[in-house]
Formats: structure tokens, C-alpha cells, sequence
């Protein structure tokens, strides 16, 4: 029921044999850990899991139809197992921009979707997060297979995360409030908070369906339409869950999905003249280049949601088990590919042995490989892109002196799996502490008191999370207002909620997502004032 | 007419989860008021029953699930009640047709509906309940937890026995509350089809009591119960002053009162008169005038005086009165012996004060609680009938020539639950919405209710607000918690 709580229960049972650590380390050099990992390696290399799912959609959706694109063309989606293709899906490029805007502004401009009432709209996203629901296997199969995460975090987290967040969003729509305005003299002054319009959407690949809602969700909620373009990487789960949303009544052009490439579909998007606002999770990198088009446009407003490079501070005082358990799970979790990834794990050096020691044990444990297989905490990484810079990653690492612990390498010798990879011993000027390595490799940093982590916990230009260990009530004050990020996890990490706003300080990006902030991403705010006359008191 | 019984299945209280007798074994009667005959005999709640469904609520509230539910668990079984009340609407329909006389076929295609659709609105509010991070002028950290308030005792009225119901528990249940409510003696039975509902939705056994019975024995000992941490009331002006000393007189629980009113429509000369017309006659005949916000002083600019009183009478009487079960019937009868011979003494009373009756003025037929639309023109101020709440289908039809006497006019009343304004012209209707001294204003509409729009008086109506995200707050508590922080790099 509440997904949040289902990532806890999730965390719980890995937490269970992260309490027998003691065992492994009393025993030596991690045995067990290895002998699980050959047992996983073998389960890597057999015959990939047939997934339990169809691919039914792998054309455009515009103006509430499934179409091919305008040129015809259609490029392949992988399956990181493998690296063989799953399916086909259309290319869509500008022209098919062009038609899907032209739907989304027919669908704004003449209704129903933002002139039916707010309470209609609601029935529409509830009913679509009961259909969401009632196909969750399907949903979380596609997710899986096309993305490489594991099959149960898709189904027993991401999916009902999905149909959480459609429910969250479904309730704020007859609840958008305006104000009425105090001003200085006689008059009636009140705001009206109206949907901005066509909204341009850009989602990554990391988690297709959750990203998803964070966007469509309030900017539904809003009354607005949408074009969104899907990672080509991932385009299958989000054609399905917007058919699921036709299906619940979503009026047609109301939601328009591309699928295709950045420097086409999305630079179209980003720089087209009749697209009001631009939502864009990504790179940094690229978030660059989405402001600079919609600077070079229409002024379009932007939210971004980019790279991050969050620290996770043990301070002495924490509970080293549970701190263990859960920095490995800040990083490692969805392989690594999560934007606020602990990836700077910076333990006091009071407790930074005996960490180290259970973190590369909980590493050694880590069980990876096909991720349709039950018991699978880590599948590959989702293309030979983002595998090769991982594993270059890690040579940079041993290479600028920080020393391995474990992992380092691919895992088998098929698909895009990476061995969990643990650097002890690593300074800020590394690389690997400094970059988004975006990949299941943890560095361990040490360090002596308050100041100087929050000195060095500050010291990048990403400000988008940051996880805090301690049991003293003034540390965890003093970090949660002293980190430049804009979520703080005290003694947690990764707890998401559709509640809990979320997004980045300096370029980690702008904006917020989630929560009730996340609504004035998508609505204008108009005011309207209207002079008085003898008005019965100011 | 034709007569239709629906058959009654929950007659007693329902406490704990469980449908009881009384304590002491006895019972009401709940009368049909189109026939004056016996629906049912309802277990009749008085103080001993109200000390169990208290108890049965104050464990539920201090060690149960409910609060300790997040708000989207708490909200995922509210929407299931929702769809429960949407598929069982035709046969709640008819217990509130024939307990209150309310038109069956409104209430099938509205009321019940619109009751399913705030809790849905609550629903959706359960997990969007915020505190604040505060601001303190010194080093410290500071929040707001916004935390249920407790055990909520709810006494509801007769004239609305659905909507009545869900805009006292829905908001208080999205806060984490639990609660004992009290239906109006003659209207108890969609209350207790409610509480079967929630259970089978899934709301844990104690968090929802229903308790009908009488205001002076079950409702008294709700008010002062010591173990009851806030009271919410939606009835007359004169039980809410009691109500209100009945909290004084225990545990100073807070209260929250939604009482009479003598809210006004005032006509323009500049107004769409068809439209005014229609709102005018609709704002004491909807619901038979059993209605808190009944628009029963009309205000008619001098203007357009003398056509407004004409056609007004054409409408009426093309009124049609008749069983509640009837389709084409508009309105049925007034809900008891009661409060018919209390109407037709206004009634009496108007006539003798020397206002004119236009129109009505007597019973339909001579056998249930039936009384014709009634207006009175000529109406003076100081009259009983421009005065008190009447409750029934009786207009107090009155001239004005400027903007200032309308004010004046409108505001001579104790009450401030809502006012109607009718025109065209902007100032006139800015100059208005601020000058009356009330908790609604309608704008060229009348009876424009909505989950999302609170609802509540100004002086004599009560206080506190019942709908929008302002009644969630009569339900919760605001916690201040303050701690110092060290060399916060920012205040």
C-alpha cells in the first residue's frame, strides 16, 4: 500500500543478513560472499529469463493515437542482459513534435481536459492509477526488461510508487488554491492559479515509469497537456501506461508520448515556440543545453531535475550496521544509476575500519544477475554506454591511488553487469569523487570532525542529497541546515514519498518535484485586481 | 401517490463495530412522514451507550490503527467507502426519502453521489496535511505537527441526514480522528447504513460509533463527556448554545456549531429577473425550507418590485407537492408533526402581523406533513416572520430602494450564515460580498455548495467551517516543537 513503507520492508529483509556481518568478518576475507557471488555468476550466464510480458506498443501516442513516425523510421530497444534487441519502436523526430504539440495545444486550447472540473480530472487519474494497479506484473515486466532492474523492486516498489503518486496528484486537483490579496488602497486582489499550458516533458531511463508520474502527475493534476518524450533507452513502459490512462479516460491529445532521441525529439521539444514550459529530468550535461534552447525560444520556464554526487556522512556516533546496510543501498540500489546516489561516503575515521570491513562484506553479498530471478538485488547496467564509462571509471580509480576493495570488473561475460565495486581510501580530487559515476561502484571517503565534512560534503557543484548518520540530535541539526542539498535523509536514505519534494541545489538543478511545490511547476499564476468602492473594510 | 418501503436493515447502535441494543432495552419509534406511520423502531442511545461508543472510540484513537495509519492508507479505504455509498446510492436514496420526506429521485442523482464525493475530497486530503517549518527570533528550530485531535463527538441534523453525515466524519477520519456521531432522532437510518458500510470498507472496528437517540440524553452526554476531545454540531441556534455549555461545563472541549440562519437575497434593479425569480422561490422551497441557508428574506430593489412579486406567484404555483417517491413531484413533506405545526404558527403569525400573504399559506391534503410554498409580501423587519429561522417553505418578501438600506436590512439579523445577491453590476456586487455580515456569498446563484468551499456563520450561525481544507483543521491539533540548533549557517 504506501510504497515508501515497501522500500523499508525491502530494506529490512537485506538488512537481515547485513546483522550476521559480524559472522562473515570474524570469519575472514568474506568466503561466503564470494561463493554466493560465483553461485550468482552462474545464474548470469545461463539462458536470460523469458519475461512474462508482450510488447503491444512501440508506436508514437499522438492525439490519442498509437501512429508511426512521420519518416517512418524506428530504432531498436535493448535488453541489457543481453544487449539483443527487445523490439522496434518508431523514431519519433520534429515533424512528429510538430504533430504531437499541435494535438497537445488543439486538446488545451478547446478542452475538455483543462475546462472539465477539477473533480472530473481526479476521477480520470484515479481511475488510471486502479488500472496502473490492476496491471502492475505487466507494467513492472516491461520496466525490467527494457531497464535491467531487478523484476520485485519493479513490481513490489516502482509500480506501486506509480499508482501512488497518480492517487497523491489525483487528490491535489480540486484542492489548488489561489490566494486573496491584502493590497495597499481599495481594492479586491486575488490570484487565480491557472494551468500553464502545453508542457514539454524529458524523462531518463533510470527509473521510466516513477519519472513518469513525478512529471505527468501534477501537470495533469494542473489541467495542462503534455508531449513527453521518453529515454530511447526505455521507451516501452511509458507507451503502456499512457494507454492505460487513454483507457481511464484521459481525453485525446491531452497526453502525447515520443519516443526517440535528445538531439532531435528532445531538442524539438525543448526549442519549439509552442511548448510553455519545459520539464527535464537528466544529465547535467544536457539539462545545459535544454535551458539554452528554451532561452533561445520563447522564454520557456524550465525545470530541472539533473546529476548529483549526494554524501552519505557516518558520523561516529551511528549505529556502523545500519549505516553500513544503508550506505550500501544509497549507492548500490537500481545499480547504481540513481541521480541522488550516496556516492560519497564519508565515514569518521573512529568507525571508518570497521565500516569498511562490513561494507565490502555487504558488497561480496550483493546479489546480482538476471534481474527476472527471484532474490536479485542487481542486474546490469542499462547499455554498453553507461557500462564502459563505469568501468572506466573504476581504472581511474585505482589509478589515481584509491584502493579497491572489491568488485572492479564486469560480472560474467555477457550483458552490461558490473561487479559491486568498493574504494576505500578515496580523496576529493579523485575523480571518482567527483564525478557521477552513475554505476554501482562506492567510494569511501574519511573523515575527523563536523566542520571539516560539511566543508567537503559542500565542496562540489551538484547540491541534490545527502544522507546523515548520527544518533546526536545537534549533528543532525547542525548537517540538515549546513548541506547545500535539496533533500536531507537523517539516519535514512532513498525514502521517496509522492509527498516529499524533491530536487537540487546549485546544478543539480531547479525547480521541485513531488509535494505540493511541485504544482506551481505547472500552473500561472494570474492576478486580478479589481478597484473598490466603498468597501465595508480593507 | 404510490408508497414505497424500502426494507430497513440496521435499527440499532452501532458501536465497536458491531450492531447493538441500547444498554437499556429501549427504543424509538422514526416515523414516515409522508403517511405519519412507524418506519422502524431504532435502539434508542442515551448516556450509557454513549460512554461505551466513547470508550470503544478513545481505545481506538490511543491504541488502535487508524492514526497510526499513514494518511494514504487511511485514504485508500475512505475511496472504498466512497464506492460503496456510489453502488448501494438507490437504496440510501430511500431511507432518506422516506425517514426526512427529501426527494428520492435528488437524492439517488445528487445528495448520495455528492456525499460519496466528499469523502473522496477528504480522501485525497489525508496525506496532504502540513505543519510548517517556523521562523523563531533566536537560535532555534521550530515546526508545526498537525496532529488529530482525539475522540470527535459529531450531532448532525435531520434536513441533510447524507450530506450532513460525511461533511462531519470525512474530514475528521482524514485526520486521524475517531468518533462517536449522533443522527437526528427522526432520521437515523442512512446513518447506520453508513457505519455498515464503513466497516465493510475496511474502517477498524471503534473509529466510527453511531449512536441515535434523543439531543437531551445522548446528545447531552456526548457534550460533556469528559473523554470527548471536541464536539461538532450542525443544528439549531438554541441547541448550540447548549451544546456550548455543555463543553464549558466538562472539559472545555473545543466546539465547532453550524446553526440557523435568516440569510437574504437581495434583488437588484439591474438583476436578470427570470434567474433572480427562479433563485429566489428555489431559496425556500428547496428542500421544503428545511434548510440552514434558506434565502427566506428576499430584499427586491423598488424597481423591479412589482413584476418580481407577480411572476414570483406564477412560480409558485406551479409548484408540485406531492410523495417524495413521485418523479415529477418538487417538494415532499416537512419532516415531523413538529416542525409542520411550528410552520403553519409562522404562518399564523405573518398574517397577523399584518404581511401579506401572496400565495399558499396551508397543508396539502389532509394527511402527512405537507405544506404549500408560502410568501408574504409587505414584510416588515420587526416582524416574527423576517425574524426567526421558520424551516419551512415561507418567504419573506421585502422592497429596498438604495444600496445603503439593503446593507442595513440585510445585516438586521442575529444570524450570518449566507446571503444571495443579484446584479449585474460589479461594485454592486464587490460592495456587497464585503458589507454582509455572513460566511457565504452568492454572486448571481444561490445553493452553490462544494467540498472545496467552507461553509459556516458569522455571529448567531455558529463558528468554525465545515468543507474545504479550513474543516480538516477543526479536527486537528497544532504542536509546536521547538529545539536549539548550533552554528546554523542560516536563521
Amino acid at each position: 500500500m504506501a510504497s515508501s513503507m515497501r522500500i523499508s520492508r525491502l530494506l529490512s529483509r537485506s538488512v537481515l543478513p547485513a546483522s550476521t556481518t559480524s559472522f562473515f568478518s570474524r570469519g575472514g576475507s568474506g568466503v561466503l560472499g564470494t561463493r554466493l557471488n560465483k553461485f550468482s555468476t552462474a545464474a548470469a550466464i545461463e539462458e536470460p529469463i523469458k519475461p512474462p510480458v508482450k510488447v503491444e506498443h512501440t508506436q508514437l501516442l499522438i492525439d490519442g493515437k498509437f501512429v508511426d513516425a512521420a519518416s517512418g523510421k524506428t530504432f531498436p530497444t535493448l535488453d541489457p542482459r543481453t544487449g539483443n534487441v527487445i523490439s522496434r519502436v518508431a523514431e519519433g523526430d520534429h515533424e512528429d513534435v510538430d504533430r504531437a504539440v499541435a494535438a497537445a495545444r488543439k486538446a488545451f486550447d478547446h478542452g475538455p481536459w483543462p475546462k472539465m472540473t477539477a473533480y472530473e480530472r481526479q476521477r480520470i487519474l484515479l481511475r488510471a492509477a486502479d488500472l496502473f494497479e490492476k496491471h502492475n506484473d505487466e507494467l513492472a515486466a516491461l520496466e525490467s526488461w527494457d531497464n535491467g532492474k531487478p523484476y520485485e523492486q519493479s513490481a513490489q516498489i516502482e509500480i506501486p510508487m506509480l499508482v501512488r503518486l497518480f492517487r497523491y496528484y489525483a487528490g491535489w486537483a480540486d484542492k489548488i488554491h489561489g490566494l486573496t490579496v491584502q493590497a495597499d488602497g481599495p481594492y479586491h486582489v486575488q490570484t487565480l492559479h491557472e494551468p500553464i499550458g502545453v508542457a514539454g516533458q524529458i524523462i531518463p531511463w533510470n527509473f521510466p515509469l516513477v519519472m513518469f508520474a513525478w512529471k505527468v502527475g501534477p501537470a495533469l493534476a494542473c489541467g495542462n497537456t503534455i508531449v513527453l518524450k521518453t529515454a530511447e533507452q526505455t521507451p516501452l513502459s511509458a507507451l503502456y501506461a499512457a494507454k492505460l490512462l487513454q483507457e481511464a479516460g484521459l481525453p485525446p491529445g491531452v497526453l502525447n508520448v515520443i519516443s526517440g532521441f535528445g538531439p532531435t525529439a528532445g531538442a524539438a521539444i525543448a526549442s519549439h515556440m509552442d511548448v510553455d514550459k519545459l520539464a527535464f529530468t537528466g544529465s547535467t550535461d544536457t539539462g545545459k543545453v535544454v535551458l539554452e534552447l528554451a532561452a533561445r525560444s520563447n522564454l520557456k520556464p524550465v525545470t530541472l531535475e539533473l546529476g548529483g554526487k549526494s554524501p552519505f556522512i557516518v558520523c561516529e556516533d551511528a549505529d556502523v550496521d545500519e549505516a553500513v546496510e544503508l550506505a550500501h543501498f544509497a549507492l548500490f540500489f537500481n545499480q547504481g544509476q540513481c541521480c541522488c546516489a550516496g556516492s560519497r561516503t564519508f565515514v569518521h575515521e573512529h568507525v571508518y575500519d570497521e565500516f569498511i570491513e562490513k561494507a565490502k562484506a555487504r558488497a561480496l553479498r550483493r546479489a546480482v544477475g538476471d534481474p527476472f530471478k527471484g532474490g536479485i538485488e542487481q542486474g546490469p547496467q542499462i547499455d554498453s554506454e553507461q557500462f564502459e564509462k563505469i568501468l572506466k571509471y573504476i581504472r581511474s580509480g585505482v589509478e589515481s591511488g584509491a584502493t579497491l576493495e572489491t568488485g572492479g570488473d564486469r560480472f560474467g561475460n555477457s550483458g552490461f553487469y558490473i561487479q559491486p565495486t568498493v574504494f576505500s581510501d578515496v580523496k576529493d580530487d579523485m575523480l571518482i569523487a567527483k564525478e557521477e559515476i552513475f554505476g554501482p561502484v562506492q567510494s569511501i571517503l574519511k573523515f575527523k570532525d563536523l566542520d571539516e565534512v560539511i566543508k567537503r560534503a559542500n565542496n562540489t557543484h551538484y547540491g541534490l542529497a545527502a544522507g546523515v548518520f548520527t544518533k546526536n540530535i545537534n549533528t543532525a541539526n547542525t548537517l540538515t541546515r549546513a548541506l547545500r542539498v535539496g533533500t536531507v535523509w537523517v539516519n535514512s536514505f532513498d525514502t521517496f514519498d509522492a509527498a516529499i519534494p524533491f530536487g537540487g541545489y546549485k546544478m543539480s538543478g531547479h525547480g521541485r518535484e513531488k509535494g505540493e511545490y511541485s504544482l506551481k511547476n505547472y500552473l500561472q499564476v494570474k492576478a486580478v485586481v479589481t478597484s473598490l468602492k466603498n468597501p465595508a473594510w480593507l | 401517490m404510490t408508497t414505497k418501503m424500502p426494507t430497513v436493515k440496521f435499527t440499532k447502535l452501532f458501536i465497536n463495530g458491531d450492531f447493538v441494543d441500547s444498554i437499556s432495552g429501549r427504543e424509538f419509534e422514526t416515523i414516515d412522514p409522508r403517511t405519519e406511520e412507524v418506519i422502524a423502531r431504532i435502539a434508542e442511545g442515551s448516556k450509557e451507550d454513549i460512554d461505551v461508543a466513547v470508550k470503544a472510540s478513545r481505545v481506538a484513537f490511543d491504541h488502535g490503527s487508524w492514526p497510526r495509519m499513514t494518511g494514504v492508507e487511511r485514504a485508500r479505504i475512505m475511496m472504498k467507502w466512497a464506492d460503496l455509498i456510489d453502488e448501494n446510492a438507490e437504496e440510501i436514496a430511500k431511507l432518506d426519502a422516506i425517514d426526512a420526506g427529501k426527494l428520492y429521485h435528488f437524492c439517488k442523482a445528487i445528495e448520495i453521489p455528492s456525499a460519496a464525493n466528499t469523502i473522496r475530497y477528504y480522501a485525497g486530503a489525508a496525506d496532504k496535511i502540513h505543519g510548517e517549518v517556523l521562523k523563531p527570533a533566536r537560535e532555534f528550530h521550530a515546526y508545526t505537527l498537525m496532529e488529530p485531535i482525539g475522540v470527535v463527538g459529531h450531532i448532525i441534523p435531520w434536513n441533510f441526514p447524507s450530506s450532513m453525515f460525511v461533511t462531519k466524519v470525512a474530514p475528521s477520519l482524514a485526520a486521524g480522528c475517531t468518533m462517536v456521531l449522533k443522527p437526528a432522532e427522526q432520521t437515523p437510518l442512512s446513518a447506520l447504513f453508513y457505519a455498515h458500510l464503513a466497516k465493510l470498507a475496511g474502517i477498524p472496528n471503534g473509529v466510527l460509533n453511531v449512536v441515535p437517540g434523543f439531543g437531551p440524553t445522548a446528545g447531552a452526554a456526548l457534550c460533556s463527556h469528559m473523554d470527548v476531545d471536541k464536539v461538532s454540531f450542525t443544528g439549531s441556534t438554541k441547541v448550540g448554545r447548549e451544546i456550548m455549555c455543555a463543553a464549558a461545563n466538562s472539559n472545555l472541549k473545543p466546539v465547532s456549531l453550524e446553526l440557523g440562519g435568516k440569510s437574504p437575497l437581495v434583488v437588484f434593479d439591474d438583476a436578470d429577473l427570470d434567474k433572480a425569480i427562479q433563485l429566489a422561490f428555489l431559496g425556500v422551497a428547496y428542500n421544503k425550507g428545511e434548510i440552514c441557508v434558506a434565502g427566506s428574506r428576499v430584499f427586491v430593489q423598488e424597481g423591479i418590485y412589482d413584476e418580481f412579486e407577480k411572476k414570483l406567484v406564477e412560480k409558485a404555483k406551479t409548484w408540485v407537492i406531492g410523495d417524495p417517491f413521485d418523479s415529477k413531484v418538487q417538494q415532499g413533506p416537512q419532516v415531523d408533526k413538529k416542525q409542520f405545526e411550528k410552520i403553519l404558527s409562522y404562518i399564523e403569525h405573518g398574517k397577523r402581523e399584518g404581511a401579506t400573504l401572496l400565495t399558499g399559506g396551508k397543508r396539502v391534503g389532509n394527511k402527512g406533513y405537507y405544506i404549500e410554498p408560502t410568501i408574504f409580501s409587505n414584510v416588515k423587519e420587526d416582524m416574527l416572520i423576517a425574524q426567526d429561522e421558520i424551516f419551512g417553505p415561507v418567504m419573506a418578501l421585502m422592497k429596498f430602494k438604495t444600496i445603503e438600506e439593503a446593507i442595513t436590512s440585510a445585516n438586521n439579523t442575529r444570524y450570518g450564515l449566507a446571503a444571495g445577491i443579484m446584479t449585474k453590476n460589479l461594485d454592486t456586487a464587490n460592495i456587497m460580498s464585503r458589507s454582509i455580515r455572513a460566511g457565504t456569498i452568492w454572486i448571481n446563484c444561490y445553493f452553490i455548495f462544494g467540498n472545496d468551499i467552507p461553509y459556516g456563520g458569522y455571529k448567531m450561525s455558529g463558528f468554525g467551517r465545515d468543507f474545504g481544507l479550513e474543516a480538516l483543521h477543526k479536527y486537528l491539533q497544532v504542536k509546536s516543537v521547538v529545539t536549539p540548533i548550533y552554528n546554523s549557517p542560516w536563521l
